[in-house]
């Protein structure tokens, strides 16, 4: 990945380093019957930062992302956000609060134009209801409609899908969909955005694009990301923090430089024993 | 003349069609948004009409009082429905909650009678003529009036689908509950919005349809012919039930014409739709423009 935007792994965050989390995760569990998938994992990300969570396929990453987004209820354990105790809400309710959220296998509306994919995203900030809809043109509805049209519009040009606004999400490309995926994600305007894979199945190109995208939203918007991704030279580029997970504990957190380093994270998946840390821990689920 | 009849029936066939068409977009629209297959879209009909001839007899209001109202007891009744019974069915095999439907139209079905009685009661007379003249075809006003409230039904449909965020939140919904959750959107207050939706627009066509034969539980009836005209246009579409409505509405008056004329079977008129039904479904299951369920490999 050496197209990339070369920021040097110690990127700074555009926050005070001190300020309070915006998402604290505490010792949460998440069992399905008698699989554990996740066990007593911990962590708190910090405003404006991009924060990546790594490990083997079935480590848990997925689960933790569904915990955050209020998808999967954790058995134990609390996540607070913003300082409010979102444990018990749903995910719908979480999105209120600001966050926003890509699927692992893309959930965009097939049938639908990319247009009005976005505008689905732009649903919760609509104050219109039903009966104030329905008085079109006297009612204001008009005026809020054409503000969240501009807004689509600031995005679709920073996503760069200004070419494909109208076409039907189902008939694109697998990169084009993601990044549409991506669009309607950011047009919540969310807080906090968790990408789980975004760059899976992309060429090369498609990934620079991606990581750029990623980056800008991060500086420029000023959102806070947690990304899982497997392609490392990304993470590592992007990345303010890494999570190693393994087998659904917590084995390592730190920035990039100190994550290659571990040697945890080496054997767990980094390094080339994969196979022998996997006869060892046989008894953890898959 | 046997021409002239014809076409009286045609029209006829036409502007109950209409009415088919907007029960069996009701119909569509909890399937779509819910996947309940709703046995009891005709008892809808049935206490709408009950409701709303109540409120002008009993109370002597005016039709354009009583029909606000009725609507208000509707939405209200929908919502209450869906929470009650059909929340708790979320997730269970879709056997189940067919059943409970069918059990929802025989309950609603006997507490009608129980509270209204078994006979057919007219309601009070809303037009000066009960039937008016177009183009040398007699009307009636009633329908003439339902075939006026139909399509503007079925252009707030489309706009609301079409145009609106909460329609486009429902079809968001209808495709991808996770997804649209993950968006901000209430797959509870969609739930909710289309039975009561799927409630007040039945209850108008119930009202509709008492005015000119009077309400009775044969009302309900009504429910069971919406199924040739949503299988014919396909489940999950709303076009669809609008075609297939109006396919279905001239269908049974033409078997009517057939059968008064030359075959005299007698009541072909009832079963016509049905032998419809038979048909598309061996020959078209998905219907004229239900979706296909597309394996993407």
């Amino acid at each position: 990945m050496s197209a990339l935007p070369q920021v040097s792994a110690a990127r700074p965050v555009a926050s005070a380093v001190a300020a309070a989390p915006l998402l604290a995760v505490d010792a949460i569990s998440l069992t399905f019957g008698g699989i554990k998938a996740l066990t007593e994992v911990s962590f708190e990300v910090r405003p404006q930062e991009v924060f990546s969570i790594i490990g083997p396929n079935g480590a848990g990453k997925t689960s933790l992302l569904n915990c955050v987004s209020g998808r999967y209820r954790p058995s134990r354990g609390r996540i607070a956000f913003k300082g409010t105790d979102v444990t018990a809400l749903r995910p719908n309710e979480r999105c209120h609060l600001g966050i926003g959220r890509t699927f692992q296998n893309l959930a965009l509306f097939n049938h639908m134009t990319v247009l009005d994919n976005i505008m689905v995203g732009r649903h919760h900030l609509l104050k219109n209801n039903f009966f104030t809809g329905a008085l079109y043109w006297i009612g204001g509805a008009q005026r809020e409609e054409l503000e969240h049209r501009r807004a689509v519009e600031e995005i679709i040009d920073f996503l760069e899908i200004t070419h494909i606004r109208k076409a039907i999400a189902g008939t694109l490309s697998y990169g084009l969909r993601k990044r549409v995926e991506l669009a309607r994600a950011i047009a919540l305007k969310p807080d906090l955005i968790l990408l789980d894979e975004p760059m899976a199945g992309m060429n090369l190109e498609e990934k620079e694009d991606m990581a750029r995208y990623i980056l800008d939203l991060n500086e420029e918007w000023g959102m806070t990301v947690i990304m899982i991704e497997h392609d490392m030279g990304v993470v590592m580029d992007v990345s303010h923090r890494i999570m190693v997970l393994d087998f659904g504990r917590k084995i390592a957190e730190g920035a990039p430089e100190a994550i290659i380093e571990n040697p945890h994270v080496k054997t767990a998946y980094l390094g080339a024993d994969v196979e022998m840390s996997v006869v060892a821990d046989a008894g953890g689920p898959a | 003349m046997n021409l002239d009849f014809l076409l009286q029936l045609v029209v006829n066939g036409l502007i109950v069609g209409t009415l088919y068409g907007v029960v069996a977009m009701c119909f569509v629209l909890i399937y779509k948004s819910t996947q309940i297959v709703n046995f009891a879209q005709g008892e809808f009909l049935l206490i709408g009409a009950w409701v709303c001839w109540w409120f002008m007899t009993e109370y002597r209001l005016p039709l354009w009082a009583g029909l606000p109202l009725t609507f208000a007891f509707m939405a209200i009744f929908g919502v209450l429905l869906q929470i009650v019974v059909l929340r708790p069915m979320i997730g269970q095999p879709i056997i189940s909650v067919i059943m409970v439907t069918i059990g929802l139209s025989m309950v609603f079905q006997a507490l009608m009678g129980w509270i209204f009685g078994v006979f057919a009661k007219p309601f009070p007379p809303v037009f000066e003529h009960a039937a008016v003249n177009v183009l040398g075809l007699q009307v009636q006003s009633a329908y003439l009036m339902s075939l006026l409230i139909s399509v503007v039904i079925m252009a707030g449909f489309y706009w609301f689908f079409k145009h609106s965020r909460i329609g486009l939140a429902m079809r968001a919904t209808a495709y991808d509950q996770q997804a649209a959750q993950s968006l901000g959107v209430s797959v509870k207050q969609v739930f909710a919005m289309a039975w009561a939706i799927s409630a007040v627009v039945s209850a108008l066509a119930g009202v509709v349809v008492g005015m000119v034969n009077g309400v009775s539980s044969a009302l309900s009836f009504f429910g069971i012919k919406v199924f040739p005209a949503v299988i014919l246009g396909g489940l999950d579409s709303i076009v669809g039930a609008i075609v297939g409505g109006l396919v279905i509405g001239v269908l049974e008056n033409v078997a009517e014409y057939f059968d008064s004329q030359w075959l005299h079977i007698g009541n072909l008129y009832t079963v016509a739709p049905f032998y419809a039904l038979v048909i598309i479904l061996m020959i078209k299951p998905y219907g004229l423009f239900g979706t296909r369920n597309i394996e993407r490999i």
